[in-house]
């Protein structure tokens, strides 16, 4: 059912103690989501609310609880270390909340992560989750979501809370919600998680929330014209935001125009993806898509 | 983070990567003594955070330093425009005083991430003192690009074939490549995410030497530089900038009268879309960040309400890591404080809406409650007044 988790995933939280992390772990355990360990170092032996052990390492909470995906809500200075950590152990799907790593930690994660059999989704992202399986592994507020067949993809936390209202709120449910994350530096692309949703049975149609930045919609055109089988609705935020405030010279030499709303558009347009006007056509877009192809009445 | 010329080029004198002799002088007298003691000729630089200044007056050779006076008078009195600073331009407070080159050749050397590696990437050309973004568009075959990788560093084969790409003579390779070598280990070091040098020269004597210098630093990284922090100039940010990015808060200042207020970068970037699409114009770009307090929120609320051109507020949360009882508390401390009278459009949704909802409507704001995107822009609409 959906992708990359379900009623099998065995959650472990690194940062449970944290203000954060207690939270959001509470609203996981709460939404349904089977959290099996903590990890603190130097909190071990501890429980967390009455029910959830609490370990020193990632190691010695896999060995313990046979924890199967990691969320990560440790501060920026010190999530570097998680993600290793967590790697390290052997854990083969991480999510990590944690926003403001600085880039140059990221480029050597991701490097020590690439050849392990270890899927990162973010940093910097509000984690995934699968409705029908009562399987919420992030931020996101569970109670706004609904279990059915509608895949949702994006790079931003709340802009893919505000795709899930609406489909909500037309009946539309959602196989798995994947928040990729906001950084430059991420584990899981865009063209990773539409190839899941490419092979899942359980998801008929795909709505993905790109933005300015980057070159990441432009693969993944690319990969929907030549790969991908379902229909898909697009969006690209961002087309009203002044170019150049938060990117670099060479940056820009490298991206260049390609960097901007329209091209993104316009790829996605080319390789026949349903193009959502505004970020209020959500819903209605892909409400319009399913019926043509005859997936609703 | 971005720093002056003369301020990077202290950290490339660091690295022993040569720079002009040069004096920062802050007073027209300054400049004209500075002159005087490089041999009555010299360069004067307006500092400034942005490219684009030579064409627009930033940049004078002086032949005496009574020019160099003028031209320091004349840089110090105004702020300099140019087509990176946007139309108001940027106060010029310093000028960098520098001894003249004898240019023999021009290069372009540049490091910085590129996502599609997931690395730093070292770029040169031998289109060096030129529009590089114009060099990429029209000639990207003359800019070579090494992707390094991180966990192993710069490699000295890396560094050689550069050099070779860059066509150098033996004589002056050697000294190209230790240029290229410390550059990558200053980026390292200084969680550099862009070091730019343009143009790197070589002089008729045969010497490598920085012309010019830019370093943008990693704003993420500056819990572990200290001393880099030093090197802020906030005369050359936008006020309101500032401000915000002294509380941690993403904020972008624009030109419209709808102030907003919004978490999350990516549904910000919508609510300016959605606002745009409504015919209005939004004032700002905020998102006020995960894991806010009431203050925290209240701070941003205060920037918004201190903007005058701001006329109606959009509010535009779905609570998730920031819960929306902390985002109406944080509201309606910011109007408490303010004693403000604007009007809002508040659209609430997610973690504790209940609650967020709850107390906005019995605080007596003038507050519209919208359910929708397309709501908020009709009742944005309806508040133009």
């Amino acid at each position: 059912m959906g992708v990359l988790v379900d009623e099998t995933t065995r959650v472990l939280v690194q940062g449970i103690t944290g203000r954060e992390g207690g939270f959001h772990a509470r609203a996981c355990v709460a939404y349904g989501t089977n959290v099996v360990a903590g990890v603190t170092p130097g909190r071990g032996g501890t429980m967390f609310d009455d029910t959830v052990p609490v370990f020193n390492s990632v190691e010695e909470a896999v060995a313990a609880t046979q924890a199967n995906m990691c969320l990560i809500f440790v501060p920026p200075a010190f999530a570097p270390d998680a993600i290793s950590e967590s790697a390290d152990a052997g854990i083969p799907l991480i999510a990590c909340i944690t926003e403001g790593i600085p880039i140059q930690d990221m480029v050597k994660v991701y490097r020590y992560i690439e050849n392990k059999p270890t899927r990162l989704i973010g940093p910097n992202c509000p984690g995934l989750i699968t409705p029908g399986a009562k399987c919420k592994i992030g931020i996101m507020p569970g109670s706004i979501h609904l279990p059915g067949r509608v895949g949702v993809l994006s790079r931003s936390g709340t802009l893919t809370y505000e795709a899930v209202g609406q489909l909500t709120a037309l009946n539309l449910g959602q196989s798995t919600c994947v928040g990729i994350g906001g950084d430059q530096i991420i584990g899981t692309n865009f063209v990773d998680v539409l190839r899941l949703f490419d092979e899942d049975p359980d998801t008929d149609a795909v709505v993905m929330i790109g933005e300015i930045g980057g070159t990441m919609e432009q693969d993944a055109a690319a990969f929907i014209k030549s790969d991908f089988s379902k229909p898909i609705a697009a969006l690209v935020v961002g087309a009203s935001a002044p170019p150049g405030k938060r990117m670099g010279h060479a940056g820009a030499i490298i991206t260049g125009e390609s960097a901007r709303a329209e091209f993104k558009i316009a790829a996605l347009k080319d390789a026949g993806a349903w193009i959502i006007p505004t970020p209020a056509d959500i819903g209605s877009t892909a409400q319009e898509m399913l019926r043509s192809k005859g997936l609703i009445t | 983070m971005n720093i002056h010329e003369f301020q990077s080029k202290e950290v490339f004198a660091r690295y022993g990567i040569p720079v002009p002799r040069g004096i920062v002088a802050s007073t027209p007298a300054e400049a004209k003594a500075a002159t005087q003691e490089l041999g009555g000729q010299s360069v004067v630089k307006a500092q400034i955070h942005a490219g684009g200044r030579g064409k627009a007056g930033g940049v004078q050779l002086v032949r005496s330093p009574e020019e160099a006076e003028e031209a320091a008078q004349r840089m110090l009195a105004s702020n300099l425009v140019t087509p990176q600073t946007g139309p108001e331009g940027a106060p010029v407070q310093k000028v960098l005083i520098e001894e003249l080159a004898d240019i023999k050749q021009e290069l372009y050397v540049a490091l910085t991430i590129d996502r599609s590696h997931h690395g730093p990437a070292l770029l040169v050309s031998t289109k060096g003192g030129m529009n590089i973004e114009e060099v990429a568009a029209n000639n990207p075959e003359d800019i070579h690009t090494e992707p390094v990788d991180p966990l192993s560093g710069l490699m000295p084969f890396q560094t050689r074939r550069l050099v070779r790409k860059l066509g150098l003579d033996q004589d002056v390779a050697g000294d190209a490549a230790k240029v290229l070598s410390a550059l990558y280990r200053l980026f390292v070091e200084n969680d550099c995410t862009l070091v730019e040098i343009n143009p790197l020269i070589i002089t008729g004597d045969g010497r490598v030497l920085a012309l010019d210098a830019k370093i943008n630093l990693d704003d993420d990284s500056m819990f572990r530089h200290a001393d880099l922090l030093e090197y802020r100039d906030i005369s050359q940010e936008d006020p309101l900038e500032a401000q915000a990015s002294d509380l941690d808060i993403a904020y972008v200042n624009l030109d419209g009268d709808v102030g907003c207020l919004v978490n999350g970068a990516g549904l910000a970037m919508a609510t300016l879309d959605v606002t745009n699409a409504a015919g209005a114009a939004p004032a700002n770009f905020l998102d006020v960040g995960g894991g806010a307090t009431p203050e925290k929120v209240a701070s941003a609320v205060k920037i918004i309400l201190s903007d005058a051109k701001v006329r109606r507020v959009l509010v535009n949360i779905f609570g998730g890591i920031l819960r929306c009882d902390i985002a109406g508390e944080g509201i309606v401390l910011a109007y408490k404080e303010t004693g403000s009278k604007i009007p809002l459009v508040v659209r609430m949704l997610g973690t504790n809406v209940v609650e967020g909802k709850e107390i906005l409507s019995t605080s007596g704001l003038p507050v519209t409650f919208v359910d929708t995107l397309t709501g908020a822009a009709e009742a944005i609409k309806n508040l133009d007044v």
